[in-house]
């Protein structure tokens, strides 16, 4: 059996006025493709603010293996607001995320951000400034940004949405690689069930009150019914 | 020109002014906190009628009024659909405050006029010290803090999805912006801090498109403006601060050509 990363139980998460989960439980195996389907309002971003700390839980718990600290996590959010005149490349862009206190960056660090750029294939644009990139290409720098500390764990809320249906796939074949060749956990929000059918090995299916999970090649989509409006 | 000590003052405030504005204006523009340093120019000048008032130093009272208020102004404009309204707020409060203490402290309207327009002549050695130590102060700190800051300030939903300590360095950075504007003032004059501190880096930023680059340029434009500013100013008697935000203007209106032919072609 594979190793957990992450194992949710009795998670109840909730605000004044607002019970978002309760009694909320899953797992994230080492390796794993795991989507979270279900519209808008049911609680995917508050579930990865969760999973990053930014939410306490307000019952049950969170356990990572070995331990938070250990576990490296990418994001890759829903909105950013870089309009047309952002003036950074791709390559600072991705660069940004590099941590540590030099002010410059070391060469292993540059080697760092050619690897994400080449591996998200966008290393032919890394001079562009990003605002001038196109969508697609937008999120596939995001991507790299998100990858370029070799995190264990990404996580990939909407990325697709704005998206049309050629460069849906060219992003989740990039993330398909990454996590067959990298051995990157993906963790992925989406309403769009085909792409989930497509691309996840299991799947966590929310609506109000109530949650599904399983392996995706078990999963009806009768049951799904309520859960996306596909 | 360079014979006569107060020019030689000029030129070497003016350089360290010139470089920390430059490089501290590449970070206010990302943040779009342009508004908020001119909210500060004018917060600075009543900070300065507080300090005469009480008969302290107009640095004192610069220092206290820029530092408190723009933290207040950072946690006031979190969200960005207010920012702009609780600013114009601030600023017409301390406005009216500047006007009050400079009528209370007996001061005639030229101090006043000093403390917004600045004045060349009036710059002594011991002001070209302490812009030198400020600089040196500031430029540190932002070396230190250099990678975080650029991650926040160009990517704000990145950097705090990451874990990054974001309030902690936008406070922090709020301070060293108050701090530039209150020392830079007491010589330059408010008004041409603001200048300084804006318009080279929006210029940099449609030339350069990396943060090391657009830092270079943005203080080559600085320098160039207050360098050939004081020139000016110099050979025909007329307010450097003309000049220099002359220049700035033409840097950033070519940069909005550049960008126009650019996106056009």
């Amino acid at each position: 059996m594979t190793e957990p990363l992450i194992a949710v139980q009795h998670l109840g998460i909730s605000f004044p006025n607002n019970q978002v989960f309760k009694d909320l439980n899953f797992k994230i195996e080492q390796g794993d493709f795991l989507t979270v389907i279900g519209e808008n309002g049911v609680g995917k971003t508050t579930l990865i603010r969760a999973l990053l700390g930014l939410v306490k839980p307000s019952a049950g718990h969170i356990d990572y293996y070995p331990n938070r600290k250990a576990i490296k996590i990418g994001y890759v959010p829903q909105f950013r607001n870089l309009d047309q005149e952002y003036p950074l490349t791709v390559e600072d862009f991705v660069g940004l995320n590099i941590r540590g206190w030099l002010p410059w960056l070391t060469k292993a660090e540059h080697r760092q951000v050619q690897t994400a750029m080449a591996v998200t294939n966008v290393k032919k644009i890394k001079q562009r400034p990003l605002g001038m990139a196109s969508g697609g290409e937008k999120q596939r720098a995001y991507l790299a940004q998100a990858i370029v500390q070799a995190p264990q764990l990404l996580i990939l809320d909407e990325s697709t949405a704005s998206l049309d249906n050629e460069m849906k796939y060219e992003l989740l074949d990039l993330v398909q690689n990454l996590n067959q060749t990298s051995n990157i956990t993906v963790f992925f929000v989406t309403h769009d069930l085909p792409l989930a059918k497509q691309y996840a090995k299991h799947y966590l299916a929310l609506r109000p009150g109530q949650q599904q999970f399983g392996e995706m090649a078990e999963m009806s989509v009768d049951q799904l019914k309520g859960v996306t409006n596909v | 020109m360079f014979s006569l000590a107060f020019m030689q003052n000029a030129y070497l405030a003016g350089t360290f002014i010139a470089i920390i504005c430059g490089t501290i204006g590449v970070f206010v523009i990302a943040r779009n906190l342009s508004f908020l340093t001119h909210t500060l120019s004018e917060i600075g000048f009543a900070g300065a009628a507080f300090g005469i008032f009480m008969g302290w130093t107009a640095l004192t009272g610069m220092l206290i009024f820029t530092v408190v208020s723009s933290v207040i102004v950072g946690q006031m404009s979190v969200k960005q659909s207010r920012r702009e309204a609780s600013i114009s707020a601030i600023s017409a409060l301390f406005i009216g405050l500047g006007i009050l203490f400079l009528s209370l402290s007996n001061q005639t309207s030229s101090y006043a006029t000093s403390i917004l327009f600045g004045s060349v002549i009036g710059i002594a050695h011991a002001d070209v010290i302490r812009v030198a130590v400020l600089s040196g102060i500031v430029i540190l700190v932002m070396l230190g803090l250099y990678r975080p800051l650029k991650f926040d300030s160009f990517d704000a939903i990145g950097a705090k999805v990451s874990g990054l300590w974001t309030t902690g360095i936008s406070v922090i950075f709020l301070v060293l912006v108050a701090m530039s504007v209150s020392v830079a003032a007491q010589i330059v004059g408010s008004l041409l801090i603001f200048i300084l501190l804006t318009l080279p880096a929006a210029a940099a930023r449609y030339f350069v498109h990396t943060v090391s680059k657009m830092i270079g340029l943005s203080i080559g434009f600085a320098l160039i403006g207050v360098w050939l500013g004081l020139y000016l100013s110099y050979v025909t008697n007329l307010p450097v601060s003309f000049f220099i935000a002359s220049i700035e203007c033409l840097f950033y209106l070519a940069a909005l050509g550049f960008q126009r032919l650019r996106v056009g072609s």
